[in-house]
């Protein structure tokens, strides 16, 4: 069973959901990263969402594009990401890693070296933002063959036929996008949520992740209610802008824990 | 002596370029890479266009605004004086520069308008580099009645400062972007964003060759008119078609529309000129098919400039039209079919070209088209006076007198 679905499993089995928290591979710096991925670990993230920082990231608000600028400032690559989680595996062999961010980093990496890296790593996921399934065939079937699991977003204005078509190639969990937007935009809708869930079960037997835009303890207890597990992207985002280098890792924390308290 | 072919255009029907398949790509290049958010968007521009795009009251709407609004057909005109400076290859101008705002782009912003006004999508949006793209969207948009939002990096709203003014006038909302590299390809990061928090009501003009599928061949589909045209315009002027097709390249669309209808004219030589900034061999340029790797961005696979991890990186040319790291992917599959050849100009070869144009033509070029230029003047020299180029002066210099005064030293 791969780590991904253990955790899900496991959490199920207790009546818990899955808090996902999102950080930038290099942000505020390179060093923070790894201490700072344990510190969220042992505060409640059940599975680590990874972004591997791009000079272009299309679908992201401000807050995420500052956190890539940051990020690329110190010069951080892809290498160093698979660095950085092959650091992390050495003291923690059970947290769930996804790396997610844009494809041509690892069109410039090459899949196949890609895969092989992740899966040396110890990553579980990747979540390719700008690969719809339509373009990802070839691509994924590198990570299939490495166990890396596929993660991919449906948003509120997927069609039946496009779930249905994310079914045959998706591992792990699916990424539902609850706004119309970019991440850290603050128009989500609940209903609109509670409506598209149950629909996406028809076709995908997979747990659900919601994210993008869920900024407070609040709205993430009502998500966690409708779905698998909450992805908290930007507010934790914000959270290391907002600190001091020193502060990131306890704020950060501090943070991780009172979504993990407010979601079970 | 060379066998005339007045029925060129007729052959044409028999041979088939057929690109892109039916999900977008031009060999590998093209396809749709984008976040599922965006992928609802694309379908229903696809379904819509497909539909309009054989519609003939559609067609014959976009025909009247072409000939009324924007003033086609646009004039081939003969630079005998400059072609006799040269001594070479005569010099034939297709003139986009005389339309409507001034340049090629506002082909591509009617066809556009009108197929939002048809999916009832009154809000739209654009990213603009020189400012020409913007303008023509503002226009058009004040024109059908439209909301209008163009994204500009803060460098180009910099030195495109009268085109920004322009827009503004036509009632268009100008928001500067200041992420990145602060030119074009942030602005189009920053109008896909838009266009994805506000798809119900939105339509998303994009300026060029470029983008997700269905835009590289919708915007070169709107363009093609300028090929359409010189294809019965050359005979009609000199009893046969060019041998060389000449257009600078940024996204693209410009070349794009005077190549497209020549693609299965054998014999012509298209050639797409790239802006080689401060040189090649440094990193001061804007030659994505010269001295890019392919690679994925906005939404299409394509030649891009990059780092060896590939980060998107930052470009640089005189002209802020061709001030971008990727090129439209039917031009990178064109290169690799070996179909055109792409080359690169140098900024100071551009600027030596817009003056000769001004001097010996009486024309004011823009400063895209200014590269376009620049390579006719090179290879012209080194053709016999038989040969014919035909260059796409895609666009007007109006815009550029303060970047050209400036760099003249010259204060206005
Ligand atoms: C006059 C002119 N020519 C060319 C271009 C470059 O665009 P494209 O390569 O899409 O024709 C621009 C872009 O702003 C332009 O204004």
């Amino acid at each position: 069973m791969s780590r991904i679905q253990s955790v899900f499993e496991s959490l199920k089995q207790r009546g818990r959901k899955a808090l996902i928290p999102f950080i930038t591979a290099g942000d505020p710096n390179p060093n923070t990263t790894v201490p700072l991925m344990h510190a969220i670990a042992e505060m409640g993230a059940d599975i680590i969402e990874v972004g591997v920082p791009f000079s272009d990231p299309m679908a992201d608000g401000p807050t995420i594009q500052r956190s890539s600028e940051r990020a690329l400032k110190h010069g951080v690559t892809l290498h160093h990401v698979l660095d950085m989680v092959t650091e992390f595996r050495t003291k923690n062999s059970s947290t769930p890693i996804v790396l997610m961010g844009y494809g041509n980093p690892i069109e410039a990496m090459g899949w196949e070296r890609f895969a092989k890296g992740c899966a040396h790593a110890g990553v579980d996921g990747v979540l390719t933002v700008d690969f719809p399934p339509e373009e990802s065939h070839e691509a994924f079937s590198f990570l299939h063959r490495c166990d890396i699991d596929p993660i991919f977003l449906l948003a509120p204005t997927t069609s039946d036929a496009r779930i249905e078509q994310v079914a045959k190639l998706a591992r792990g969990y699916v990424y539902y996008v609850s706004l119309r937007g970019v991440t850290g935009a603050g128009n989500l809708d609940l209903a609109a949520i509670a409506d598209k869930i149950p629909r996406i079960r028809q076709y995908i037997n997979l747990p659900i992740g919601v994210g993008f835009g869920i900024r407070d303890v609040g709205t993430a207890n009502a998500v966690s209610k409708l779905c698998d597990g909450v992805v908290i992207g930007s507010r934790i985002v914000q959270e290391i802008e907002n600190s001091a280098e020193e502060c990131v890792i306890s704020n950060v924390s501090g943070l991780v824990k009172e979504f993990s308290l407010a979601i079970n | 002596m060379q066998l005339k072919l007045p029925h060129l255009s007729m052959r044409l029907k028999t041979v088939a370029y057929n690109y892109p398949d039916k999900t977008g790509h031009f060999g590998p290049y093209g396809g749709t890479y984008v976040a599922e958010t965006l992928m609802g968007a694309l379908d229903e521009l696809r379904v819509a266009y497909e539909n309009y795009s054989v519609d003939s009251e559609f067609q014959a709407e976009l025909a009247y605004e072409l000939k009324h609004y924007v003033g086609r057909p646009s004039p081939i005109y003969y630079a005998r004086q400059w072609s006799k400076r040269l001594g070479g290859a005569q010099i034939y101008l297709k003139r986009e520069d005389l339309n409507h705002t001034g340049a090629h782009k506002i082909n591509n912003t009617v066809g556009q308008a009108l197929l939002a006004k048809r999916m009832n999508k009154f809000r739209v949006i654009a990213e603009t580099g020189a400012g020409q793209h913007g303008v023509a969207t503002a226009s058009v948009a004040a024109r059908y009645g439209m909301e209008c939002v163009v994204y500009m990096g803060t460098e180009d709203i910099k030195r495109q400062a009268t085109n920004v003014y322009r827009m503004k006038l036509l009632g268009a909302t100008v928001v500067p972007v200041s992420s990145g590299s602060k030119t074009l390809k942030d602005a189009l990061n920053e109008a896909m964003r838009d266009w994805v928090t506000n798809i119900e009501n939105t339509f998303y003009i994009i300026g060029t060759v470029a983008g997700p599928h269905p835009y590289p061949m919708m915007v070169r589909d709107f363009n093609s008119v300028v090929s359409k045209e010189c294809i019965t315009q050359m005979p009609e002027m000199i009893g046969r078609q060019p041998d060389m097709v000449i257009a600078c390249v940024g996204g693209g669309s410009n070349a794009m529309g005077i190549f497209h209808s020549y693609i299965d004219a054998p014999g012509v030589q298209l050639v797409g000129v790239e802006a080689a900034g401060t040189g090649i061999e440094g990193n001061q340029h804007a030659a994505a098919l010269t001295a890019g790797r392919p690679g994925v961005l906005h939404g299409n696979r394509t030649y891009l400039l990059q780092d060896k991890n590939g980060q998107i990186i930052e470009t640089h040319s005189v002209s802020a039209g061709l001030d971008y790291p990727g090129v439209g992917p039917e031009h990178a599959w064109l290169k690799d079919s070996g179909r055109a050849q792409y080359v690169a100009i140098e900024d100071s070869e551009a600027l030596q070209a817009f003056h000769d144009l001004c001097h010996h033509e009486g024309i004011i070029p823009a400063l895209e088209s200014s590269h376009a230029l620049a390579y006719a003047a090179k290879i012209a020299p080194t053709m016999g006076q038989d040969k014919i180029l035909l260059v796409n002066l895609s666009g007007r210099g109006d815009k550029d007198m303060a970047t050209v005064a400036r760099i003249s030293n010259i204060e206005l």
